[in-house]
């Protein structure tokens, strides 16, 4: 996605759970509705964790990839 | 999601701060009832001393080691990240720290209340997630 504009890029590679959760948390809290952020993790877990947080915080997921070991997701915050 | 906090070694404090911090990410309503052993986990210093059980506290350093290494927080920064969330909460059992002699003065500030079974069984009866770690 070049189109869209990130307000804030998390680096999570190299964390493990819940590290990259506990960011996303800690992210969107000081964000406002509306702002995207992408976040890069390398934790395997988070190709499920990130959209159950999604999920269940009611945040959208606007993109996701997987290449090599990166997870890459683009979130727009609620 | 409601936790009975019921033991007080390394490997089984771990999991209640990792469900902790990550249930109060995704915005669920934490609460952590530390009871028995778990108490010693609220106490003033608990944290940092938190031994592995048995034979093999004699390797806590050893997994401490390690679990810097790797790159997963501390117990510490563990109830730090919980905090942030603002949807933990957590309590200590008083009976407990009436059986092994801990005051108040000598519990964590991070301690939002001193409560007995019926005030946690009523708060788990509402809640999604029941656990006795």
């Amino acid at each position: 996605m070049s189109d869209v504009e990130i307000d804030l890029e998390l680096d999570c590679r190299g964390m493990f759970c819940p590290m990259p959760i506990v960011k996303l948390k800690k992210a969107t809290k000081e964000m406002q509705p509306g702002q995207v952020l992408r976040l890069v993790a390398t934790d395997p877990g988070s190709k499920r964790d990130v959209p159950a947080w999604a999920d269940k915080t009611g945040n959208e997921i606007l993109y996701s990839n997987e290449k090599g070991k990166e997870y890459t997701f683009i979130i727009k915050v609620s | 999601m409601a936790i009975i906090v019921h033991s007080g070694t390394l490997d089984m404090l771990y999991p209640v701060f990792m469900l902790a911090s990550t249930g109060g990410s995704m915005d669920m309503d934490v609460h952590l009832f530390f009871t028995f052993w778990g108490l010693n986990a609220l106490k003033k210093g608990g944290l940092e001393s938190a031994k592995l059980p048995g034979v093999m506290s004699l390797g806590t350093g050893m997994m401490k080691g390690k679990i810097k290494k790797v790159g997963v927080p501390s117990l510490p920064e563990l109830l730090e990240m919980t905090r942030m969330t603002e949807n933990v909460t957590i309590y200590a059992c008083s009976t407990t720290m009436e059986l092994m002699d801990v005051p108040k003065e000598q519990l964590i500030p991070e301690v939002d209340e001193i409560v007995g079974a019926a005030s946690f069984l009523a708060i788990a009866m509402d809640a999604d997630v029941q656990l006795f770690i």
